[in-house]
């Protein structure tokens, strides 16, 4: 566990992403613990600041809403949200819904993904690119459809795909 | 000089926001005076970025804009609705928009989504004002006198939602709205949030009065950022007026409103697993009874609705429940906006009188196919909804007429396939997304799913196709009487209508010659 944890730190460290915190993670979990069902948005910006639910969260959070561990971590594993650890630079969620997939959007993905070398949920080496399936963006009828970090991206072909992940710094 | 350039997620998909940087430079490098107010979108989603300028004669339109016609729309005077190549009229007056009913979505795209004033000249509030010099029970018989039924695809009577709550009594009660609009192919509830989204707080604002609650929670998909900005900002504008909070409107009623963002979970947008997940669980599914109308979120009596239906209500107690009662088709009264997606031509939102014909809305309002092909298949409903073939394209576009033919018209949506489609492939992908959405909960769809999955795969590998083709259809029986809700329970749909309509794509594949 404790190998882990500081495996996971290096990575972080490497990505440029927060490193972990604790004072800070309390002081988020503190600002929602008032709320009605705090958990959904305490994970959402722990995420947010640490660019992933780091597993030092999780007992942190079960103590302060009153929860088990393995609570918070059952909540934290079925949504395909949360991150264990965080994703590159940038991230490109491509749609794989039907709409899409009946404007090609299949065709693209798997021909940018061996393009750069990645299967879904994957990360380039240089940790410069995430690429990963998103099932509607609610742009079918400008489909198929992206999101480059928090930019929608519609009438996604093949070529407007590639100049963005070029572009990517 | 008023220019309007949508803010919506789809048209700046597609270049709205380097549209209006590139328009606001351009007017002040001329100086030219231009206000440009960033509105929603019409859903006239083909023609998008589409901008409109305000003349005496009506709102001109401009349609698939890029940067680099910019310049040339000043020298045309664009501003002033002059002549250009991509200038398609007065934009009220295309037949795709002078078709519709717009009920719901009468201000969508014309005024600014985050001016109240704006909201308030185009008969914004109008409802809520109604709601309570009626009270709350005339309130709730109004919306069972307009027939309106749950728009999430369940269809099922809002009012006795509505009473049901109303009645039951409670320390607390709770509206939520669900739009964890997750169907591909639809795009109803993010165009209200994001075009009219007062128009949704004053609909849910009028539920809490109609049942006693005090507290309402719209759950908003995560993939909506757009939406959630939006929403946000306009509850925020919204409660300063004091529309929401204590006293509304100077009345004796409170109530307040919250967005809670999802966290990716196809599941959520099921009622019962959407109330788990707000109350910080797994988004597992519930066994009804108890509904939640009875013991819903937090165990408290709690209205959940779809986002459109809600939207719906401002229109049914202004203008009256009959007006609304007084269109459609059967059972189904009212509108619906359905949803044009996929490879269409005409892709976006059409709000009409239920009882349109499924071809009439793919081949007169959509215009077939985008790639200019056939169409070979319309998904109806989202992932869970079958696939029609051409040959039902006489069916009314109703809920019950929808059934008969083994489908569903769900949240509205049509996907468009043309006929390089494999609807083998389509059927597996239905399995696969139950296997990967589904909550895990009961058996026949936890597991019903993987299996449907690898039965496909064995079919396409050509062994025993037409004993596993059998198995499918005993897995499908399975999935649709045993499971917990409708992820396992409609999965059968997409699977059966493209099996029993398209049996030509099942047939075995001769198996590649040479595997590595």
């Amino acid at each position: 566990m404790g190998m882990s944890m500081s495996g996971l730190k290096t990575m972080m460290a490497a990505d440029a992403t927060p490193a972990w915190n604790e004072a800070e993670a309390a002081a988020i979990i503190a600002s929602h613990r008032h709320r009605e069902g705090p958990l959904l948005p305490i994970l959402h910006a722990i995420q947010a600041a640490f660019g992933c639910v780091p597993p030092e969260a999780e007992p942190l959070i079960a103590n302060a809403l009153n929860l088990s561990r393995a609570e918070i971590h059952g909540v934290v594993t079925f949504y395909h949200d949360f991150r264990r650890k965080p994703a590159g630079r940038h991230v490109l969620k491509l749609c794989r819904a039907e709409a899409c997939q009946s404007m090609g959007g299949e065709a693209n993905a798997a021909r940018l993904l061996a393009t750069i070398g990645l299967d879904w949920g994957g990360t380039t080496p240089d940790g410069r690119l995430t690429i990963e399936p998103v099932y509607c963006l609610g742009l079918c009828a400008t489909a198929p459809a992206a999101l480059f970090d928090d930019m929608p991206v519609g009438r996604a072909d093949a070529a407007r795909l590639e100049i963005l992940v070029q572009e990517a710094a | 000089m008023k220019i309007f350039i949508p803010r919506d997620m789809a048209a700046v998909a597609v270049g709205a926001d380097h549209l209006a940087t590139a328009i606001a430079a351009e007017a002040q490098a001329r100086n030219i005076p231009l206000t440009i107010i960033r509105n929603g979108s019409r859903g006239l989603f083909w023609l998008e970025p589409l901008i409109e300028v305000a003349t005496a004669a009506g709102r001109i339109g401009y349609a698939n804009l890029s940067v680099a016609d910019v310049p040339s729309l000043f020298e045309s005077r664009f501003f002033e609705g002059g002549p250009h190549d991509r200038c398609i009229g007065v934009v009220e007056r295309l037949p795709y928009l002078a078709r519709q009913t717009r009920f719901t979505f009468a201000r969508a795209g014309v005024i600014d989504p985050v001016s109240l004033d704006d909201y308030r000249r185009h008969g914004g509030y109008r409802g809520l004002e109604a709601a309570l010099s009626l009270g709350p029970a005339a309130i709730v018989a109004a919306v069972k006198e307009s027939g309106l039924r749950g728009r999430g695809g369940a269809g099922f009577p809002t009012g006795i939602k509505w009473e049901t709550v109303a009645r039951a009594s409670a320390p607390r009660k709770y509206v939520v709205c669900n739009a964890d609009e997750g169907d591909s192919g639809t795009f109803a509830d993010r165009l209200i949030m994001e075009a009219d989204p007062f128009m949704l707080i004053e609909g849910m604002t009028i539920a809490g009065i109609a049942v006693g609650a005090t507290q309402g929670y719209i759950y908003l998909r995560s993939e909506y950022p757009f939406a959630i900005r939006i929403m946000n900002e306009a509850i925020a504008i919204a409660t300063r007026a004091g529309w929401l909070g204590r006293g509304i409107a100077g009345s004796r009623f409170d109530f307040d409103l919250e967005v809670r963002v999802g966290a990716g979970a196809y599941v959520c947008g099921e009622e019962t697993a959407l109330l788990e997940s707000l109350e910080g669980k797994r988004g597992q599914v519930r066994a009804k009874p108890p509904l939640p109308a009875i013991k819903g979120l937090f165990g408290q009596p709690t209205v959940i609705n779809n986002t459109i239906s809600l939207a719906s209500v401002p229109f049914i107690l202004a203008e009256g429940a009959q007006r609304y009662a007084g269109i459609g088709y059967g059972r189904s009264r009212g509108t619906m906006p359905v949803q044009l997606a996929g490879n269409i031509r005409h892709g976006g939102l059409f709000e009409c009188a239920f009882g349109i014909t499924l071809g009439e809305l793919i081949e007169d309002v959509g215009g077939g196919t985008a790639s200019g092909r056939p169409v070979r298949a319309v998904q109806a409903g989202g992932p869970l909804g079958a696939y029609f073939p051409p040959a039902l394209f006489d069916t009314p576009y109703d809920y019950e007429a929808f059934a008969k033919r083994d489908g569903l018209i769900g949240h509205g949506g049509l996907v468009v396939f043309d006929d390089t489609a494999d609807m083998a492939k389509m059927a597996r992908f239905a399995m696969e997304f139950c296997a990967h959405e589904s909550c895990g909960k009961c058996t026949p769809c936890r597991i019903g799913a993987v299996r449907g999955v690898e039965t496909f795969d064995k079919i396409a590998a050509g062994i025993e196709p037409e004993q596993n083709l059998a198995l499918v259809r005993d897995l499908c029986e399975t999935m649709k009487l045993g499971s917990l809700c409708a992820m396992g329970g409609f999965t059968p749909y997409p699977v059966l209508s493209a099996m029993n309509h398209f049996p030509e794509d099942f047939a075995a594949k001769p198996l590649p010659l040479a595997a590595e």
